[in-house]
């Protein structure tokens, strides 16, 4: 059996949410392992730009965890688990202000307290921020603290199976990167806290690391996942050039005032508000200037609309005819010097980050010019199917957070509510597994399990290679054809025949040779890589086939209206009794009478 | 379509040599591109480090034509492509593979330096008042994204080889963020001066120079820190109080 390493709590992942489980697990006095694929500080959690939503009421004091409970609801088109948005509207603010005792840093209101701004779905202004840098700032603030309370940070190391034993989960098998020796972590509990799945697309958001391990992992050991039809594309990334197309542009442009013309000039998100939203949206251009500037009368301007919307109407003006040069639509900021003495200067100081980004990477200085913008693969709202409470899923023993776990964000995710996810259900599975590993004995770990896990690795070494389809070539044709047949706008025959090239790319990855050593070889790791990648583009793909209505993030030309009777089921991805895929549905969790008084109220 | 040359330092801990790839470079990319279009096509087992390709999670540092950079922010519009463009792994650090150096001693120094202190809650509530120019005034540390090119281009590290008594730039301007932290109270000075080195900088400014972030290192870091800590040990009322052992 290879070296291995016990912990009490062992988590999977390094963002935000690993982070915060495992400062929580550790305070809870568990010995703690993370695994993560990078080095420390490097997860995507520093890619968030806008701001953490928290309703501390700072900025307008009408804001309450009620209101935000509501607004993430409401984002979610009511097939969130509702007992997860509650705990989270609740303890969102505690979980904020922790980490200024750890050292972060806000931008503050004028009295000193942590300043707040407007996001897309957010009534009042919500999030807690620092320029456009509020994620470097949280997941610094959470390692530097992390660094000093004894937790084993095992880094640039890859978890390729969760080690069961009579149906509890024991410990994973995987790999350190550097030199590619085998590692056994044996643990009471582990933590999935391995973010999303951007990487089964062409364009996204996300780095390499993003390839649903988790998702896969939790499958393969048993568990199951949910709401895998619900992928939210953000409507603003870059697409030019081609090197950077996809990369993130924060929608805290459109909170400073930022608007969406298009080739034409015009303001096309004026042109269709939907009914959910009509009273909250501005009705005048004048309106929604003055609300992205304060004034409490005024009522939002449609750029602000929920994520999911936004990114349909861009992509309207594209089909259509009236996009930007490079194939996007322009997100304008520099018009505001209209309005502003030294826009310039406000511009530099609100979106730094932004600035850098268009000047350095497209030429663009997005003080003096509009930047061009288009949809991309961003955030999975869906995933481990956990305890609205605990965080633990249907496995004994495996708990999910952030990203990678389901249920908070239903339908669609706001922007902002990422950050407070991660806090507030990384600190709940943090503290539930350290529980978990106290009531529990170490199980048996099986050598067999971790020797066939190792054989498994090692395969694409020993076949023989012609190097015509290398694991590259096959990442890069799974994500074309995600990108091109279950997008943004999704359709059954597209779907179908989705299913069937997954077939064949299942079939690729099997035959998939690899040459050099096991030292730092990125081929062989893309070649490991690509089994959870399949697993969860098929996931995504069978979900989105059952949903025969269009909900949120889920849009569906064939189905464009949504089916009342879909919106009280969620569906259910897992592996059954022959090792294939089913998706079967369970109801959406009902609403307890003083929930339901809630979003009433706030209609 | 330009046809370029990249020139890239294959080899590991025992030793290696350069090798060149020819590729067609499109509008736009950037060394990084390039390095993953020659890993796609030419060389699978070509290892380097990368996450965000927009120039915020500090992974990608490596030497281009002998400069310390981020290669995603690097446009190769930028370089002269009528030469091979050269790229090398950080010299400060030893190297695993090709591109990857073992920056793990960063990790450790962190550690060694006294955390986050701050001083009790302002409010009853648990929360503290700040002003937003004391919050700006640490900002530019804590923009700081580990890329550790500040550590690959200092001499102390780089040629001198003292790892072991010099914590090195990143480090001084993570430790200028908490002394000038609005809420921390912990004293610093001391183990600066001692444990950490700060005397081995001599200000030549190497590191503001190569820094992805523009952090004015050396200026607004450094030297009020070497002042601070100036102040602190050779002060005559300090040192009288010392040896008269009313302060430590």
């Amino acid at each position: 059996m290879p070296e291995t390493v016990s912990h009490d709590v062992l988590v999977i992942g390094a963002g935000g949410a690993g982070l915060r489980a495992a400062i929580a697990a550790s305070a809870e006095g568990a010995s703690v392992g993370v695994v993560c694929k990078s080095l420390l500080g490097k997860a995507h959690t520093v890619m968030a730009e806008g701001g953490v939503a928290a309703a501390l009421a700072n900025v307008d004091d009408r804001d309450t965890w009620r209101v935000h409970f509501a607004d993430t609801m409401r984002g979610g088109q009511y097939v969130n688990d509702c007992r997860m948005a509650e705990l989270h509207a609740r303890e969102a603010p505690d979980r904020v202000r922790e980490l200024e005792a750890w050292g972060a840093l806000f931008d503050r209101t004028p009295d000193g307290r942590i300043l707040q701004r407007n996001f897309g779905g957010h009534a009042y202004p919500r999030l807690a921020h620092v320029g456009d840098r509020t994620g470097l700032e949280m997941i610094r603030t959470l390692q530097d603290h992390g660094i000093h309370r004894g937790i084993v940070f095992h880094m640039e190391c890859t978890v390729t199976t969760l080690l069961t034993d009579d149906g509890r989960v024991v410990g994973a098998f995987g790999y350190d990167r550097e030199r590619g020796r085998f590692r056994v972590y044996a643990a009471k509990a582990v933590v999935l806290a391995t973010g999303g799945i951007g990487r089964a697309y062409r364009i996204t958001s996300n780095s390499w690391e993003y390839t649903g391990d988790g998702l896969a992992l939790a499958y393969d050991a048993g568990a199951e996942l949910v709401d895998m039809e619900f992928l939210q594309f953000h409507p603003t990334g870059m697409v030019w050039p081609p090197s950077v197309r996809g990369l993130l542009v924060t929608e805290g442009v459109r909170g400073e005032g930022g608007i969406l013309t298009n080739r034409d000039g015009r303001r096309f998100m004026f042109d269709e508000i939907p009914p959910a939203y009509v009273q909250q949206t501005a009705d005048s251009e004048e309106e929604g200037w003055r609300y992205t500037q304060g004034d409490k009368t005024a009522r939002r301007p449609p750029e602000l609309l929920t994520r999911d919307h936004v990114a349909r109407c861009i992509v309207r003006e594209i089909k259509e005819g009236r996009g930007s040069p490079h194939g996007g639509v322009f997100l304008d900021i520099s018009w505001i010097a209209r309005r502003l003495p030294n826009a310039a200067e406000h511009i530099k100081r609100k979106l730094p980050a932004m600035y850098q980004q268009f000047k350095e990477l497209a030429g663009v200085d997005i003080t003096r010019e509009p930047m061009e913008v288009g949809p991309t693969t961003h955030y999975m709202m869906g995933g481990v199917r956990v305890h609205p409470e605990s965080q633990m899923s249907t496995v004994p023993g495996l708990f999910a957070a952030g990203e990678c776990a389901a249920g908070l964000h239903g339908a669609n995710r706001l922007g902002g509510n990422s950050l407070s996810d991660l806090l507030v259900f990384g600190k709940r599975a943090g503290d539930f597994a350290a529980a978990f590993a106290r009531e529990h004995q170490p199980g048996r770990i099986d050598p067999a399990l971790a020797e066939a896990a190792g054989r498994r690795a090692v395969e694409p070494f020993e076949r023989a290679s012609d190097g015509s389809d290398g694991p590259f070539k096959i990442q890069r044709d799974l994500q074309d054809m995600m990108q091109d047949l279950v997008g943004i706008v999704r359709a059954a025959p597209e779907m179908e025949r989705a299913l069937e090239g997954l077939t064949g790319l299942h079939g690729r990855a099997q035959r998939v040779a690899v040459n050099g050593n096991r030292e730092y070889n990125p081929g062989w790791h893309t070649a490991l890589d690509l089994h959870a990648l399949l697993t969860v583009s098929e996931a995504v793909t069978r979900a989105a086939l059952r949903r025969t209505e269009s909900r949120g993030a889920h849009f569906r030309e064939d189905y464009p209206a949504k089916d009342e009777a879909l919106g009280r089921v969620r569906f259910v991805v897992k592996r059954n009794a022959d090792r294939q895929m089913e998706v079967s549905s369970i109801p959406v969790p009902p609403l307890p009478p003083e929930l339901a008084r809630i979003i009433e109220e706030m209609q | 379509m330009t046809q370029a040359t990249f020139r890239i330092w294959r080899g590991d801990a025992s030793g290696g040599a350069w090798r060149d790839y020819p590729l067609d470079v499109a509008d736009g990319m950037v060394v990084l591109d390039a390095v993953h279009q020659i890993q796609a096509e030419q060389a699978p087992d070509l290892a380097v480090r990368w996450n965000c390709k927009a120039g915020r999670c500090g992974s990608c540092s490596a030497e281009v034509n002998g400069m310390p950079r981020l290669m995603c922010m690097t446009r190769l519009e930028d370089l002269p492509l009528e030469r091979p463009v050269t790229i090398e792994p950080m010299k400060a650090f030893p190297v695993v593979r090709d591109l990857v150096t073992d920056v793990s001693w960063n990790f450790r120094v962190k550690t060694r330096i006294t955390p986050f202190t701050p001083r009790p809650p302002d409010a009853p509530d648990g929360t503290w008042r700040m002003q937003q120019v004391d919050v700006d005034r640490v900002m530019e540390f804590r923009k700081c994204i580990e890329c550790f090119l500040c550590q690959d281009v200092c001499h102390v590290l780089r040629d001198h080889r003292l790892h072991e008594r010099f914590i090195g730039p990143r480090f001084l301007i993570y430790a200028a963020g908490l002394e000038m932290h609005p809420l921390d109270t912990a004293d610093r000075r001391e183990e600066l001066r001692r444990a950490h080195g700060i005397g081995f900088c001599n200000i030549t400014k190497c590191c503001t120079k190569v820094c992805p972030e523009g952090i004015a290192i050396t200026d607004n870091a450094i030297i009020p820190l070497k002042e601070r800590v100036v102040d602190r040990a050779f002060d005559p009322l300090f040192k009288l109080l010392r040896l008269l052992g009313l302060v430590d």
